[in-house]
């Protein structure tokens, strides 16, 4: 007869183990590597590996000019190329003291809330593919489509356009600018509810978001998370609010801030914003007023020596731009503060203790760009 | 018995809100004219670019084979990447001055970013965007291009 041997069974409920998320995997949206240690299904803790996209953007900048820094800023943040753009040239703009025509700031803050319309499209169609409803992925890109017609009308070029120069823009807006941006907002506002039909009220969503992840406000101010996700926690940080540039201080638009900062409610927070942003275009469109696309510039642009700083409210949250300048023609030291660095730090805090198929929920509306991250 | 009653009323509001959003999909099912996908290459003959379509950096030459660039090299200090290389050479004028010319303005496609510097920079306007956007090749070395045609010159008219 054969001998039963007993085994020592060990406890896998009670032992951790760790997996890898990532480079390689659709819901981390780019190549970020995630270490996820788990106890069953349970996140115990988990560590953002970065700098599978690093460019050194930051040292790049150090051998380039100020106009030749533009292009690369484009390609931090790139659904937010434009008002990324936005806060180098604004930081040239304040250092050397010039004023650019009011035409100027009128259609930069026009394309600025464009593009943050086209990035949170873009944003809801990953959320819901995240979710596992492809078919929001369809319906947001075919929306986003017509913004980018609009952007290549204009500039030539879908995603990254490298339209704003120090001083002005490249070159003045296509004559139908006007016509079109009216149209798009008309036919988006009809197509918004299929939006909310199809995902907001979606029961499945509803019950793997509403209490998911969540981030206090303490927490988001402590970690710097800025930007939708930030608001959803209830932390007032819009920079377009409370540090106004371009025209934002001359039009009227909510705030809005979320009470419970869960999952669900970052997801609102994106919702509402492009609603505002639609407003804000609507006040806009209008009144461009005439006059030139740029202002004079040196052929040569130098900053005096000294120390700059600037922040835009890009897509994401707070881009912040510092610049130290010993007066040539590139900077002596850039850097970058960039919204997703921040968000991401904060994964680790408000996921654990979730479980995993949460992780890819909460990840989703922390909303990140890896290419952002890294620079 | 309040349980009871909830436990039947989410599951009516789950099958409303699944429906809901099926009644998108299926209108968008039956209304075919609002699809907007482009066949794109069976539609090549038909498609035509915006205007201000930046698909390649390319150097327009009038029928006498003739183009505006001086070979300054100016659009070659913009560059951010050194996507152009300006080779430049000397001719001998009618009255013994030696003149620079361009000898051939390399343009690397592989390497542009598309950032419009060196067009906006020319004081010539010798360089352009061109429509062309299907750039797919086997070999890389063929996104080289030598954009003054061979035996071109500058038109007369331009002066540095
Ligand atoms: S293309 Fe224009 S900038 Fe470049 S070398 Fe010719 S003339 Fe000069
Ligand atoms: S478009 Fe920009 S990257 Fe391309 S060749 Fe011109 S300056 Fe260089």
């Amino acid at each position: 007869m054969k001998e039963i041997i007993n085994l020592p069974v060990k406890n896998v409920e009670e032992e951790e183990y760790h997996i890898n998320m990532g480079p390689q995997h659709p819901s981390t949206h780019g190549v970020l590597r995630l270490v996820v240690s788990l106890q069953g299904e349970i996140v115990k803790s988990l560590k953002p590996h970065c700098g599978y996209i690093h460019r050194g953007i930051e040292k790049m900048c150090e051998k380039d000019t100020y106009p030749q820094i533009i292009h690369l800023t484009d390609r931090m943040d790139y659904l937010s190329a434009h008002i990324n753009n936005h806060a180098v040239c604004m930081l040239v703009e304040k250092a050397l003291e010039v004023e650019v025509p009011e035409r100027v700031t009128y259609i930069r803050t026009i394309i600025d809330e464009l593009n943050r319309i086209a990035s949170h499209q873009l944003w809801w169609c990953s959320f819901g593919m995240d979710m596992g409803g492809l078919t929001c992925f369809f319906y947001g890109l075919r929306d986003r489509e017509k913004i980018l017609d609009i952007f290549e009308e204009s500039f030539g070029s879908r995603l990254l356009h490298s339209y704003y120069t120090p001083g002005g823009l490249m070159m003045d807006i296509h004559p139908d600018f006007q016509k079109n941006v009216k149209a798009f907002i008309k036919y988006f506002r009809k197509k918004i509810k299929d939006y909310d039909d199809l995902l907001t009220g979606n029961i499945i969503m509803q019950l793997r978001t509403k209490g998911v992840g969540i981030l206090t406000k303490e927490d988001a101010i402590s970690y710097g998370v800025t930007g939708p996700s930030g608001r959803a926690s209830g932390f007032a940080c819009d920079v377009r609010k409370h540090h106004p540039y371009g025209v934002y201080d001359k039009t009227e638009f909510k705030e809005i801030l979320g009470t419970k900062g869960d999952t669900f409610e970052r997801y609102m927070m994106r919702m509402h914003e492009m609603l505002e942003s639609m407003k804000i275009i609507e006040q806009l469109i209008d009144n461009i007023p005439a006059g030139d696309y740029k202002a004079k510039m040196k052929a040569v642009i130098k900053l005096p020596a000294g120390e700059y700083f600037q922040r835009v409210e890009a897509a994401r949250g707070e881009l912040g731009v510092y610049v130290v300048s010993d007066g040539n023609k590139s900077p002596y030291r850039m850097k970058f503060r960039s919204p997703n660095f921040s968000n991401l730090s904060v994964l680790d805090h408000i996921s654990r203790g979730c479980k995993i198929a949460d992780l890819v929920a909460i990840g989703g509306s922390l909303d990140y760009v890896i290419p952002d991250i890294d620079r | 018995m309040n349980s009871f009653f909830k436990y039947f009323t989410d599951i009516f509001y789950a099958v409303k809100s699944l429906l809901t959003g099926m009644k998108v999909t299926g209108r968008y099912f039956f209304s075919p004219w609002e699809i907007v996908t482009q066949q794109y290459p069976e539609n090549r003959k038909t498609l035509k670019m915006y205007d201000r379509f930046k698909g390649e950096v390319i150097m327009p030459h009038n029928e006498h084979n003739e183009h505006r660039c001086t070979g300054c090299g100016i659009c070659e200090t913009a560059c951010p990447n050194g996507s152009i290389e300006i080779l430049q050479a000397k001719i001998d004028m009618p009255d013994g001055k030696k003149k620079r010319i361009i000898d051939k303005h390399i343009y690397h496609l592989d390497m542009c970013t598309f950032c419009g510097l060196c067009i906006k920079s020319c004081p010539s306007e010798a360089i352009v965007w061109g429509q062309e956007f299907e750039h797919a090749v086997f070999d890389r070395s063929k996104l080289t291009k030598i954009l003054n045609k061979p035996g071109s010159s500058i038109i007369k008219d331009i002066v540095e």
